[in-house]
């Protein structure tokens, strides 16, 4: 916890990657000033684009310790402002799955490169991103903690699947390496309280480590402030949570 | 939740921008998050002209009750136009040089 008389400092900028195939995508890092070593955390934005939220989110992990870094996994659609370019892939029905997960390698490669950056790398996803997150650490296997929040489509029905998302994210389970936290809101649609049971009691089928947190009175994207669905008391109350996971697992 | 519904459809016309006028040629139409609504979910509708980049989209997020109503005026005013014989098919017009 953050003392009135302690000294902070953090850097936070744009930088490139190399991402999927190789190409070249931008993200946003912000880390602690100081030798370290520090964890790191992947932060992954939702569909509607890499917006102004997703930085100060990534910022917030650097003010509580992390090297965190948010990969604009839209880059390759062009540029603009964040809803205009989040509009587009919006038409296009979202971005490939198998695109996202070697972006996410990539922005996690970055951070284990990093100096400053201790052998732990954790991450983290809202809304799409929360089943990217989930998506990443079944299938990547380099993080130590996953942090989902909300994540819709984890639970697919066989006729919901799409080119772009051929995959339940749930079927991999099994696979899941590392300890998670998820975060749901008890009036969200998707995922919605039952597939929310269901993805627990897959997570429990397997043995895995890991916490879940339903709120109610909250539902899709309670932590989003510029969102009619900010709910101030569960949103404080989950990122404590969300926090105090990570402490655990990543420091 | 993030739906992924959405359409597209090619179409004919022109958008307001800011001050400027463009040409639109696709119609990208989602029910999903909302930009500007205050709402989880709505209808949006996007005129974009994708060779013009990202920029160049003049959007509409409608509540569900607002795209009904809107797409029963459209069918009206063309049902009453045709009923007129002053329907003209620019669209076809320009298609065809």
């Amino acid at each position: 916890m953050y003392q009135t008389n302690q000294y902070e400092g953090m850097i936070a900028e744009t930088v490139t990657l190399q991402g999927h195939k190789g190409d070249t995508i931008n993200a946003y890092i912000a880390r602690p000033l100081g030798a370290g070593p520090f964890p790191g955390m992947v932060v992954i934005h939702h569909a509607p684009g890499w917006d102004e939220w997703y930085r100060e989110c990534t910022r917030r992990f650097a003010h509580h310790g992390y090297v965190a870094i948010s990969p604009n996994l839209y880059f390759r659609d062009g540029h603009g402002t964040a809803e205009d370019v989040g509009a587009k892939v919006r038409a296009a029905g979202g971005v490939p799955d198998d695109q996202v997960l070697g972006d996410l390698d990539g922005a996690n490669k970055l951070l284990r490169s990093l100096p400053y950056v201790s052998g732990k790398v954790g991450v983290f996803g809202t809304c799409s991103g929360g089943r990217h997150g989930f998506l990443a650490a079944c299938k990547n296997k380099n993080y130590d903690a996953l942090v989902e929040c909300w994540g819709g489509g984890v639970v697919m029905k066989p006729e919901e699947l799409t080119p772009k998302r051929p995959v339940a994210a749930i079927d991999y389970t099994k696979d899941l390496p590392c300890p998670m936290i998820g975060l749901f809101g008890n009036d969200d649609k998707s995922p919605s309280p039952e597939q929310v049971n269901l993805h627990e009691a897959e997570l429990k089928k397997h043995g895995k480590n890991y916490e879940f947190h339903r709120y109610d009175g909250a539902g899709h994207g309670f932590f989003y402030y510029d969102r009619p669905a900010y709910r101030q008391e569960q949103a404080m109350d989950g990122w404590k949570k969300v926090l105090a996971f990570c402490e655990k697992n990543l420091k | 939740m993030c739906t992924m519904i959405t359409h597209q459809v090619k179409i004919y016309g022109r958008g307001k921008s800011g001050q400027e006028w463009i040409e639109v040629n696709e119609a990208n139409v989602s029910y999903d998050h909302p930009y500007g609504m205050p709402l989880e979910h709505a209808l949006n509708i996007d005129f974009v002209n994708e060779a013009k980049g990202p920029a160049a989209r003049v959007a509409v997020e409608l509540s569900v009750e607002a795209a009904r109503e809107l797409v029963k005026t459209i069918q009206a005013v063309l049902a009453e136009a045709d009923q007129q014989g002053v329907l003209e098919d620019k669209h076809q017009a320009a298609a065809a040089g």
